[in-house]
């Protein structure tokens, strides 16, 4: 059921290197630039893809994702447009892992049943959700797994040892390590830090893990790969789009450009790192 | 609307996992829910402490002013009643407020601003943020600051901030910071938005002050439990004033803390009607700020609830002529409460409570917040189809000074 991200690591694996996770916004600045930044992302190098489902009011971003979610929702994102996106890209692509990250309401208002079934036809590998907790686990996250769709779950520098096995139980697919205690975008983690804590995640799980939050460049990439399964970057992507963007927050012929060109420097310098074959 | 099953007391709410009915809940990111766990467990020990009790009861009583006066509102009484013989009734309900306008800072919002405050000197947090709409939770939680020597973040949407100038500066000489929030909408849920993000960041010192009874669990619950004295104090003076409890209880909802206060004491006699009175803004057709008359159940800032959106989920703007009504959402225990039919909401426009705002200052020499003349404004539709022994109880939850430029700009008056 998590086929598509297992293969996914596996090959990285036989690399000998980490994973590149790119976090793209869904729809923006437009559906068919959305489309094509998704068609550009594997051929730069990105191994999974987190395609962002907007939200008016996503608490635990930073403001540039923010504004990427709005400047979807003013062209008219639909999240019925974010599935019919992600079914045009897997026409194309049969193999890149494709998650979808956002918040639970509008989820909820689709209905989680109709949502899962849609999910899946269109291929969908799996969903992180920010405001679904263990604790709420019944919500979304069962029906999910039982669906054949991967949950993956938000691991933070609080969830400490007596949280973690709650936090693991019900992830499937890889873990997502939040490498600050903080919003998108923010400060740049201390790479140690992060070093142990996927240490210590690892302890409690076979599962792969990957860091995010505030990776911004390559030189960062890397020293988190050296660590980590894979490495996810969202806010600078969404940043490289809205420079391309011209005065009126269209698209131009940079748009697509710019951030395969972002990928690539992110793709060197995840691949910079020869891991230590695992045991 | 879903039926949701009658429970044998209305009293016993949450359930562990912070639900009422299929309401309420911690729908937040990972990062917070260690620290929510802790608060409930720390709220749960202060609870059951008899020291924090008699800290709490010597604050409200020599800080804030408790208890507040149960008042007999004889003039709007008598006036209701040539309505009602008007209309041919020869009715008309004996109607009083609880004044909590009389309080320390103007409003009820300090009760719960100083039990949370003394909450989180018990777990040694020295940082208190807060989100604001129209400034009343901004400057209590600043004035409990001020008092306890601790730092205050208050996070007020740049509209607002804009709008309610007045309060800015009562929290600044106060002690407090006031974060203008540019992103989204730039009013009260995005300051909300801004302060989890706040909270988020510096997990390690800092408590959440939150305003209303909205929130992950185990806010609403623990909000409701320090506004409660609203409706604890109103039996008792109701008892000594009249000798038996009262008819009917009305009150303003925006979260919808000062609503829970006064009704919560009283939801287990259920010959008492309770109404809610929600924001109808400019008409439930148009913007307003009612998210049971005119939202569905979704989830927002925490909980599952009766939320403003469209039909994608996408969070809609509310709009209401009081700041403090202007959220488009409501506390998750209304939303369970209107399901079950222990509650009537209702809803007033901005041109009612206008009305029902001038009627209160001439017939009763009170001024009071733009907040409860939205309750104002159904008391005078209810009073009179009410026989002359029903009594009636208004929660008069804040005083207007901070509405004055708001309303004389809506009467076209110069100040």
């Amino acid at each position: 059921m998590t086929a598509r991200i297992d293969k996914c690591f596996a090959s990285c694996r036989a690399e000998n290197r980490a994973a590149l996770v790119i976090y793209s916004m869904a729809g923006d600045p437009d559906p068919e630039t959305s489309l094509s930044i998704l068609k550009a992302l594997p051929k730069a190098g990105a191994d999974i893809i987190e395609f962002g489902m907007p939200f008016t009011d996503p608490m635990a971003d930073g403001p540039a994702i923010q504004a990427a979610g709005l400047r979807a929702l003013k062209a008219g994102q639909t999240t019925v447009k974010t599935l019919d996106l992600v079914r045009r890209f897997r026409a194309d692509d049969a193999d890149t892992p494709v998650i979808l990250m956002g918040y639970f309401n509008p989820i909820y208002v689709y209905g989680v049943g109709r949502f899962l079934a849609d999910a899946k036809s269109a291929g969908i590998d799996g969903l992180i959700v920010v405001d679904l907790p263990p604790e709420e686990d019944d919500e979304l996250c069962l029906p999910t797994l039982a669906a054949g769709l991967a949950f993956i779950r938000l691991a933070t520098p609080t969830t400490d040892d007596r949280r973690l096995p709650a936090v693991l139980a019900n992830t499937a697919g890889f873990v997502y390590y939040v490498s600050i205690t903080g919003i998108t975008g923010a400060a740049t983690p201390d790479f140690r830090q992060v070093s142990d804590a996927v240490a210590r995640i690892k302890r409690h799980t076979p599962l792969p893990v990957v860091v995010g939050f505030g990776v911004k460049t390559g030189a960062d990439a890397a020293a988190i790969a050296e660590g980590a399964d894979g490495v996810a970057v969202g806010t600078a992507l969404v940043n490289a789009v809205k420079a391309s963007l011209d005065t009126e927050g269209r698209a131009t012929s940079k748009t697509v450009e710019s951030v395969a060109k972002l990928v690539e420097g992110l793709a060197a310098g995840v691949r910079s790192v020869t891991k230590a074959k695992a045991a | 609307m879903t039926a949701q099953p009658q429970p044998n007391t209305f009293r016993a709410g949450p359930d562990e996992r912070g639900h009422f009915g299929t309401f309420g809940g911690r729908f937040v990111a990972e990062t917070l829910m260690p620290l929510i766990l802790e608060l409930e467990q720390a709220y749960g020990q202060a609870k059951s402490d008899p020291a924090f009790q008699a800290e709490m009861a010597s604050y409200l009583t020599h800080y804030v002013g408790r208890p507040s006066p149960l008042y007999f509102a004889e003039r709007l009484t008598e006036h209701l009643r040539e309505v009602s013989t008007a209309s041919g009734l020869s009715g008309g309900a004996k109607i009083y407020f609880k004044r909590d306008e009389l309080n320390h800072t103007g409003a009820h919002k300090v009760n719960n601003v100083l039990g949370q405050i003394l909450v989180a000197r018990r777990m040694g947090k020295r940082r208190i943020i807060a989100e604001t709409g129209a400034g009343q939770h901004g400057v209590a939680t600043a004035t409990l600051c001020a008092r306890f020597g601790l730092d205050c973040v208050v996070y007020m949407g740049a509209v607002d901030v804009e709008r309610q100038k007045p309060n800015v500066f009562r929290m600044k000489m106060l002690g407090a910071e006031v974060v203008p929030v540019q992103s989204g909408t730039r009013t009260l849920k995005d300051a909300m938005n801004e302060a989890l993000r706040d909270w988020v960041t510096n997990v390690a010192d800092t408590f959440y002050c939150i305003g209303t009874v909205a929130g992950p669990h185990p806010y609403p619950m623990m909000v409701r439990d320090f506004q409660c004295v609203i409706g604890r104090e109103t039996r008792e003076q109701m008892m000594q004033a009249e000798g038996r409890l009262p008819d009917s209880l009305v009150a303003a909802i925006g979260g919808g803390s000062n609503a829970i206060g006064l009704f919560h004491p009283f939801l287990d006699e259920r010959q008492i009607e309770i109404y809610g009175v929600e924001a109808a803004g400019h008409g439930l057709t148009h913007l307003h700020a009612a998210s049971i008359a005119g939202g569905r159940p979704g989830v927002l800032h925490g909980n599952r609830t009766y939320l403003l959106m469209n039909d994608d989920g996408q969070i809609q703007d509310a709009h209401s002529i009081s700041a403090g009504l202007d959220y488009p959402g409501i506390g998750p225990e209304h939303s369970w409460l209107h399901e079950t039919g222990r509650a009537t909401y209702l809803s007033a426009t901005d041109d009612e409570a206008l009305a029902a705002f001038q009627l209160c200052c001439k017939l009763e020499g009170i001024i009071p917040a733009l907040e409860p003349a939205h309750a104002l404004a159904k008391v005078i539709e209810l009073a009179p189809k009410k026989a002359k022994d029903h009594l009636m109880v208004m929660n008069l939850c804040g005083r207007g000074d901070k509405d004055i430029f708001t309303v004389a700009e809506h009467l076209g008056a110069a100040m």
